[in-house]
C-alpha cells in the first residue's frame, strides 16, 4: 500500500467515523485496506469502507472502476477464478470473510447476490426459490410453501405467478425475472444482500418497481447496489461511495455527496461532465 | 404492492446455523465425492490412450528396421517389409484427398456465403453433418456398387474415391465455420471496393480463413490415412508392388487388418510395426492441424 | 453486403459472369453432397433388393445365415449391433460426463488444454487399432481374470446369472461394447465439454451466489441448461458405435448366434459384411444380403445420427 493511499484511507475513516454519529447505523461489514489484484493488475487499491447495516450503500463510478469488483469480493465469487485474489480486512461478526478456510457455501447463503441481467435457473417459479433454501435449511413441505410465498410478496411478484408457480421461470418477463431473482435471494435470509446494476437491463417500470423493492428491503437487509444511475443513487442510497481506478474517492450520506461533494472529481462524476 | 409486503417478518424464526453446518458438511462430502470421480473418469480414458501408445511401442519398436520401408510384402517366413502398404496408402489417401478437398470447400463456401437459411441450404448442411458420423464400411459398399461391380473389378481409383467420399463433409464443416468466423466488415470493404463477390471470397475471405481450412484438411487427411473398412471393397488389397491405379492396390490399414488375423508370428510382428506406423503419423498430423489452427490467435 | 447495396447503390457492383460461374458451381457442389446420399441409399437398396424379395420381411427376424442352404437372415446381426452399441453407451456416457465436467469447472486452466487435446487424440487413433489393440491385450485380460471372475461369482445367480455364463473366450459382445466405449468416449466428452461451456457464466455465478458446491452447480444448473444437447452428444456417440466395423470384428467372436450371456459371441451387421464378403461372388444371394444389410445398417445410424444433429442444432439456436 502506498503512502498516498494510507492518507487516503484515513481520510476516509475519519469522514465516515464524522457521519455515522449524524446519519447512519453501525457497520454491518467492515472493510480495511482491500487491495484486489486480476493477475499481478492492481484492481482496488486500499479499499476502507463501512456498510452500515439496515442501510443502503450506494457504489458509484465509471466503468472499471472497481465498484464491482468490490461486490465480487464481498461474496468471494472472484474464488471461481484463478489468478484473482484479495488482501486486506472485510470484518463480518468478528470474521475475515476473505481470510482461507472460510465456508463459501454458508458465506454466500449469509451474503446474497443479484447480477445485472436476469439469471433464472432452469426450474419451475417454486424450484428456483426453494432450491437456494433447501442448500442451507431442512423445511417440511408446509415451511418451504410459506417461504416461497414470503419471499415472492416481499419482492412485490407473488400477486403475477401464484397461479403458475409450477411452470418454468424462463416464461416470465425481464422484469419478473429480475425480481424472481430478488426474491430468490432472499428466500436463503441473507444478512447483506448485493445489488449488481440489478437494473440496467429492465425498463423504466419494472426499474421502479424495483426501487420501491429496495426501499422496503432495507427494513431488514444490509444492501450494497453497484449502479451507473445517478438518480437511482440519490433515489435509493443512505450512503454514498464514488470509486474511481481502482480507488475510493469519497464516501458519505447520500444528500452529502449529491449537494456538497467535497472531491471535484466527484462533483465533476456526478454532474455528468466525465464518466 | 404494500399489501402484498404486509406479509411480514420472515417465516420460521432465526435461521438454525447447527442444520445449515451439518448441510454444508454433507453436501461438502458429496462434492468431493463428485469431484474425485471425475477426475477417475478422466484418467480413464487418459490410461486407455496412455495403454495403447505403449502397447504400440513395445511390440512395434522392435520391428521397424529399413527393410520396413525398403521391402515389399512377403509370404511368411521369408521376411519382406510394407513398402508397398505405405506407398499404396500415401498415394490413395493424397488422392482421395485431392478429390474430397476442393468439392467439400465448394459446399462450404455454398453453406457460408450463399445458402442464407434456404430449404436447400439446410438440407446440404443437414446431410454433411450425417456423412461425416455415417459407418465408413458403407461407403466402401456404395463405391463397389457404383464403382467396382459395373467398371471391372477393385482397384486403387475406387479406393480414392470412397475416401475422397469420407474427406468432404470434414472438409465442408471446417470451411462453413471457418468462413463464418470472418467479420462481416471485413466482406463489406472488399465489395465497397467494387469487388465482385467470388473476388472478394476466393481473394480475401479463403485468405483470411487460411489457418482454419487447412486445420479441416489436415483432419481429413488423418481420418483417411486410418480407414480400413472402405478400402476393403474398393481397394481391396494387393501382397504385390503395384503403383497401378486400375489395379487392386495395398494400404497400410488393410495389409495390418490381414497381418494382425494371420497365425504367422513373422507378419504379426510387422501388423505392430505398421500399427505403429500409422498411428503416430495419425496423431502428429492432428497435433499439426492444431498448431495450425493455433498460430492463427 | 445487401446493407452496403442501399447505401451506396452507385457502389453495386456491376453483373460480372465470375459471380455467376462460382454461384453455380458452389451450389452445384451443394447439390452433390445431396446426390451422394441418395446415391448410397439407392446403390444399397438396389443391391439388397433380390434379398428382400427372397425372404421378405422374415428376412429381418430370421436367425439363420446359411450360405449352403442359401438360407440368409438379418436378426442376428442386428441383435448384435443394437446390443453392442447401446452396452458401450452404457460404458462411455459416465465416464465422458466425468471428463467433461473435470475439463470445464475441476481443471487448473494450464492444464485443460493438455488434458483436451489428449483425449482429441483418443478419437483420432484408427478403429484397425483398436481392434488389433483390443484383441491381443484387452481380449487375454478379458479371458483370463475378468470373464472368469463373473462367471464364478454371479454366474450361478438366478436370472441375472444368465448374463455371466459360458466359457470365457475373452472375445464377445461385452468385449466389444468395451472396446466400442472407450472409442466413442471422447466423441461424447469433446460434444459435453464444448456444451457446458455454452452456459453463460453469470448462470453459475448466480448458483455459486445462493451457495451451490461445484457439483450442486453441475447438476442444478448446467446439466438442466444443456440436456438437450448432452443427449445429442450421446445420439452422435451411439450413432458412431452403430457403424464401427474393424474394431468390432477383431474381438465379437463372429457366430451368427443370439446368446443370453455378455460372454457369449455374437456379431453386428458392420462386423459380418466385412468378414463375410471376400467370400460373395458377385451376383450372390449372399452378396444381396449383406448390401441389405448395409441398408438396413444405414437406416438406423441414419435415424440416430438425424436425431443427433437436430438436437444438437436446436440448442444452438438458442
Amino acid at each position: 500500500m502506498t503512502l498516498q493511499n494510507t492518507t487516503q484511507a484515513k481520510a476516509n475513516v475519519g469522514q465516515m467515523e464524522a457521519r455515522s454519529v449524524s446519519a447512519l447505523n453501525q457497520p454491518r461489514i467492515a472493510i480495511k485496506g482491500l487491495d484486489f489484484f486480476y493477475g499481478s493488475n492492481r484492481a482496488l487499491k486500499g479499499i476502507t469502507l463501512n456498510l452500515p447495516e439496515k442501510q443502503v450503500t450506494g457504489m458509484i463510478g465509471p466503468s472499471g472502476c472497481g465498484k464491482s469488483t468490490l461486490l465480487r469480493v464481498l461474496n468471494r465469487m472472484y474464488d471461481l477464478y484463478p489468478g484473482q485474489r484479495a488482501e486486506g480486512e472485510v470484518m463480518m461478526d468478528g470474521e475475515n470473510v476473505i481470510a482461507p478456510g472460510v465456508d463459501l457455501n454458508q458465506l454466500r447463503s449469509r451474503i446474497g447476490m443479484v447480477f445485472q441481467k436476469p439469471t433464472p435457473f432452469p426450474m419451475s417459479i417454486y424450484e428456483n426459490i426453494a432450491f437456494g433454501v433447501k442448500l442451507h435449511e431442512k423445511l417440511s413441505k408446509s415451511q418451504m410453501d410459506e417461504r416461497v410465498e414470503w419471499s415472492l410478496s416481499r419482492a412485490a411478484l407473488w400477486g403475477e405467478v401464484k397461479d403458475r408457480l409450477n411452470s418454468s421461470a424462463m416464461g416470465l418477463s425481464g422484469g419478473q425475472q429480475q425480481r424472481l431473482c430478488i426474491a430468490r435471494t432472499i428466500a436463503t435470509r441473507p444478512e447483506v444482500i448485493l445489488l449488481d446494476e440489478p437494473t440496467s437491463a429492465l425498463d423504466p417500470i419494472s426499474t421502479l418497481k424495483i426501487e420501491e423493492l429496495i426501499d422496503e428491503l432495507k427494513h431488514e437487509f444490509t444492501i450494497a447496489i453497484v449502479t451507473h444511475n445517478m438518480q437511482q443513487a440519490a433515489r435509493c442510497a443512505d450512503q454514498v461511495a464514488f470509486f474511481y481506478i481502482g480507488e475510493l474517492i469519497e464516501v458519505g450520506t447520500a444528500t452529502q455527496m449529491f449537494t456538497a461533494p467535497r472531491e471535484k472529481r466527484t462533483q465533476e462524476y456526478i454532474t455528468g461532465r466525465f464518466g | 404492492m404494500s399489501a402484498f409486503l404486509a406479509a411480514g417478518r420472515m417465516p420460521g424464526g432465526a435461521r438454525d446455523s447447527r442444520v445449515a453446518g451439518q448441510l454444508s458438511r454433507r453436501r461438502g462430502r458429496y462434492n468431493l465425492i463428485a469431484k474425485i470421480l471425475c477426475i477417475l473418469a478422466t484418467l480413464v480414458g487418459l490410461i486407455f490412450l496412455a495403454a495403447i501408445l505403449g502397447t504400440l511401442f513395445w511390440l512395434g519398436f522392435g520391428g521397424l528396421h529399413l527393410s520396413v520401408f525398403s521391402q515389399v510384402t512377403k509370404p511368411p517366413g521369408s521376411g519382406g517389409g510394407l513398402l508397398n502398404a505405405i506407398i499404396g496408402s500415401l498415394i490413395q489417401t493424397v488422392i482421395g484427398t485431392a478429390i474430397g478437398t476442393p468439392i467439400g470447400l465448394m459446399v462450404g463456401t455454398y453453406l457460408a456465403e450463399y445458402a442464407h437459411g434456404s430449404m436447400l441450404g439446410n438440407a446440404v448442411r443437414f446431410v454433411s453433418d450425417v456423412l461425416l458420423s455415417a459407418p465408413s464400411i458403407l461407403i466402401g459398399l456404395f463405391v463397389y456398387q457404383i464403382f467396382v461391380a459395373p467398371f471391372g473389378g477393385f482397384s486403387g481409383w475406387a479406393g480414392c474415391i470412397a475416401l475422397a467420399v469420407i474427406v468432404i463433409p470434414i472438409v465442408v464443416r471446417t470451411t462453413e465455420d471457418m468462413l463464418q468466423l470472418i467479420p462481416t466488415a471485413l466482406r463489406e470493404a472488399a465489395v465497397a471496393l467494387g469487388a465482385p463477390k467470388w473476388k472478394s471470397i476466393v481473394f480475401i475471405c479463403y485468405r483470411a480463413a487460411l489457418n482454419g481450412i487447412a486445420t479441416g484438411v489436415l483432419l481429413a487427411i488423418a481420418r483417411v490415412a486410418g480407414e480400413t473398412a472402405p478400402l476393403l471393397f474398393t481397394s481391396l488389397g494387393n501382397l504385390n508392388w503395384s503403383v497401378d491405379m486400375s489395379q487392386p492396390m495395398s494400404s497400410l490399414p488393410v495389409t495390418i487388418y490381414q497381418y494382425a488375423g494371420s497365425p504367422f508370428d513373422d507378419w504379426v510382428q510387422l501388423a505392430w510395426v505398421g500399427a505403429l506406423l500409422i498411428t503416430f503419423g495419425v496423431l502428429a498430423l492432428n497435433i499439426l492441424a492444431r498448431l495450425v489452427l493455433r498460430t492463427r490467435n | 453486403m445487401s446493407q452496403t447495396a442501399v447505401v451506396h447503390p452507385q457502389r453495386r457492383p456491376s453483373f460480372s459472369p465470375g459471380d455467376a460461374i462460382f454461384a453455380g458451381a458452389v451450389r452445384i457442389a451443394g447439390i452433390l453432397v445431396l446426390v451422394i446420399l441418395s446415391a448410397i441409399i439407392i446403390s444399397l437398396f438396389v443391391g439388397g433388393l433380390p434379398a428382400f424379395r427372397a425372404f421378405g420381411a422374415g428376412f429381418l427376424t430370421d436367425t439363420d445365415w446359411d450360405p449352403v442352404k442359401q438360407i440368409f437372415g438379418a436378426a442376428v446381426p442386428i441383435y448384435g449391433t443394437l446390443i453392442t452399441a447401446v452396452l458401450a453407451i452404457v460404458l462411455a456416457v459416465p465416464l465422458a460426463f466425468g471428463t467433461a465436467f473435470y475439463l470445464t469447472e475441476l481443471a487448473p486452466n494450464w492444464f485443460r488444454r493438455p488434458i483436451g487435446t489428449a483425449v482429441e487424440l483418443l478419437a483420432a487413433v484408427p478403429s484397425i487399432i483398436y481392434g488389433m489393440w483390443g484383441f491381443f491385450v484387452i481380449v487375454p485380460i478379458m479371458g483370463n481374470y475378468v470373464q472368469p471372475f463373473f462367471i464364478d461369482t454371479l454366474g450361478d445367480i438366478p436370472v441375472i446369472g444368465a448374463l455371466f455364463q459360458g466359457p470365457p473366450f475373452g472375445t464377445g459382445i461385452l468385449t466389444s461394447a468395451l472396446i466400442l466405449a472407450i472409442m466413442i468416449l471422447p466423441f461424447i466428452a469433446a460434444t459435453m465439454r464444448d456444451v457446458f461451456l455454452t452456459v453463460p457464466p453469470v448462470f453459475k455465478e448466480a448458483a455459486y451466489g445462493v451457495g451451490c458446491t461445484t457439483w450442486e452447480v453441475m447438476r442444478s444448473i448446467v446439466l438442466p441448461y444443456t440436456r438437450v444437447s448432452v443427449v445429442g452428444g450421446i445420439m452422435l456417440g451411439l450413432g458412431r458405435a452403430l457403424g464401427e466395423t474393424m474394431a468390432v470384428t477383431f474381438v465379437i467372436g463372429n457366430t451368427n448366434r443370439i446368446s443370453t450371456s455378455l460372454f457369449g459371441p455374437g456379431n453386428t451387421i458392420a462386423s459380418i459384411v466385412a468378414l463375410e464378403f471376400p467370400e460373395s461372388p458377385a451376383g450372390s444371394l449372399k452378396l444381396s444380403s449383406l448390401l441389405a444389410l448395409g441398408f438396413l445398417l444405414f437406416v438406423i445410424s441414419f435415424i440416430v445420427l438425424a436425431i443427433s444433429r437436430l438436437l444438437l442444432r436446436t440448442k444452438v439456436k438458442s
